[in-house]
């Protein structure tokens, strides 16, 4: 089975784009664009690595990674934190709820790309 | 008075010398034209004749001075320094404020910055709206062997993003510059609104006539409120008064209020209103029918002061908090009983009045809604309050920062004014 890659956000023009480039890479791209249900799928299906919005309909990035991390499942599940508020305080907040990565948009494709395979091989070399 | 004979000072400014000299004993206080003609003749600014504008420049210098520690150890020799060189403190103590207002100001910004929710969503949907562009241009820039409907798709999405990054920067900068020409000029809505009621002396002249214009039409009409947020408010103050105006018409109160020897429960009976209604419609008599100055403070649930209509020898906190002791919070922690107490105003020369609270609860929610309370303070010179009160008085600051009473058991904070008295 391919690797699997889930995208949380809510703007479907950056869900197209991210989409598009993780796709060519290879990876098997899935989306899921409320926050509110978003904990539900990822423990549904969890992915290889999961790739979180910070401002989301009906809960946000930081609510989601905390519950995450709180379920045996997804505790270690690799996660970059994409977020417009790239203020130190949110960088925190997202280490402080055991991000693995975090990265302020506007992004460059090559950066998401980058560290999406990253997170996995990371993943990869520690299991 | 030194340098000049009385009597050629009191000549010049057409009153008699026994006059001039109950003034200067400050027995007499003036204003207006008066004191400009003196302050002409003696070739002096007009406030540094009057005792609470000195009083005011020096408590602003004690204040800063305090917050410099090599400039503490001068303060014994403060009033030295603005008696010998006038100028010199004026300017020191208008840059204080002026510095003042701008923290003032930074404050407020960046409390705007921090929590404006409009600002705050404006500016994620610029950056989200700037990332889709950015990774689209990107991937139809770089990937050669791009399939043409991707292709297509991109460059709707793209076309569509450029309008919506179009929309979002014309809706932000509409923000910004109404803001700038507004209350970026450094004051709260609340100090427009207080700096407008000022301007009209607290006296609505338009509203007291038969067939007067709506607040809303006299809110479009003046100059000074330019924040949406002051005029919105300027029109709540307006329909209030609006409706005093009804209940207690300018020339029957003025007869009443005379007659009754300004006592507002004696009014409130005749007029079948409550307390708030009467102090309000009080203070917002002329000075000139009045014979003197009545003063007014409003408050919240909070303490928070809403409404200040200050009164010489009782002056009132811009910024901070008032003083404690206050009868207008007394009145606060017991809503319904009316409060009277006579107060002294610490100062150089303290003085007395007689102050009127009261804290009247509303349910502008209905029953299912939180109880809204407000407490109003009418502040009445003790000479105007002709019903004489005999208990002693109660003695009260403005603000515990710059209030000489040492030992109050009220305090707050410690005082900047302990030396100076």
């Amino acid at each position: 089975m391919g690797k699997r890659v889930l995208l949380v956000e809510d703007e479907p023009n950056i869900i197209e784009a991210i989409r598009f480039i993780l796709s060519r890479d290879g990876w098997a791209v899935e989306t899921h664009s409320d926050g509110a249900t978003a904990v539900d799928a990822v423990l549904a299906a969890p992915p290889d690595v999961l790739v979180l919005d910070v401002m989301l309909p009906g809960k946000s990035g930081f609510d989601i990674l905390r519950e995450l991390r709180a379920a045996p499942a997804t505790e270690s599940l690799p996660v970059l934190m994409l977020t417009a508020k790239g203020q130190l305080r949110d960088r925190e907040q997202a280490e402080r709820y055991g991000v693995n990565c975090f990265m302020t948009k506007p992004f460059a494709n090559s950066e998401v790309l980058e560290a999406v395979n990253a997170l996995f091989e990371g993943a990869a070399g520690a299991a | 008075m030194q340098g000049r004979k009385q009597a050629d000072l009191a000549r010049s400014v057409g009153i008699s010398p026994s006059y001039l000299n109950l003034i200067e004993h400050n027995r007499r206080r003036i204003g207006g034209k008066l004191i400009m003609d003196i302050a002409r003749e003696l070739g002096v600014d007009a406030s540094a004749l009057t005792e609470g504008a000195e009083v005011e420049l020096l408590n602003t210098l004690r204040e800063a001075a305090v917050d410099h520690e090599s400039a503490a150890e001068d303060l014994p020799r403060l009033e030295e320094f603005v008696g010998r060189f006038p100028g010199w403190a004026r300017l020191l103590s208008d840059t204080r404020r002026r510095a003042r207002e701008l923290e003032h100001s930074v404050e407020v910004l960046s409390d705007r910055m921090t929590h404006d929710p409009f600002l705050s969503a404006s500016l994620h949907e610029v950056i989200s709206t700037v990332t889709a562009i950015r990774s689209t241009a990107t991937i139809l820039a770089e990937t050669r062997d791009i399939d043409p409907e991707w292709r297509d798709r991109f460059h709707r999405n793209m076309a569509e993003e450029s309008a919506r990054l179009a929309e979002s920067a014309e809706a932000l900068v509409r923000y910004l510059d109404e803001a700038s020409s507004t209350e970026f000029a450094g004051s709260t809505p609340q100090e427009e609104l207080d700096g407008w009621l000022r301007s009209l002396g607290f006296h609505v002249a338009d509203l007291e006539r038969n067939l007067a214009p709506d607040p809303e039409t006299l809110v479009r009409r003046s100059s000074g409120l330019t924040s949406a947020a002051a005029r919105q408010m300027a029109e709540a103050y307006l329909r209030r008064y609006r409706q005093d105006v009804e209940h207690m018409p300018l020339a029957a109160f003025q007869e009443a209020a005379r007659a009754l020897a300004f006592d507002p429960a004696a009014l409130a009976v005749r007029f079948g209103v409550d307390l708030g209604a009467v102090f309000r419609r009080m203070a917002a008599l002329p000075t000139e029918m009045v014979g003197g100055e009545i003063g007014l403070v409003v408050c919240d649930g909070s303490g928070t002061l809403t409404f200040r209509k200050p009164v010489e020898g009782f002056p009132l906190p811009r910024y901070s908090a008032a003083c404690p002791l206050w009868p207008l919070y007394s009145a606060l922690s017991r809503p319904m009983a009316p409060v009277r107490n006579r107060v002294e105003m610490g100062g150089r020369s303290p003085r007395s009045f007689v102050c009127y609270a009261v804290c009247q609860p509303s349910q502008p929610g209905g029953f299912d809604g939180p109880q809204v309370i407000e407490a109003a303070m009418l502040i009445l010179p003790e000479e105007l309050a002709v019903l004489q009160v005999a208990e002693a008085p109660r003695e009260v600051g403005t603000s515990c920062r710059i209030c000489p009473r040492g030992a109050c058991a009220a305090r707050r904070e410690p005082s900047i004014m302990a030396e100076a008295f």
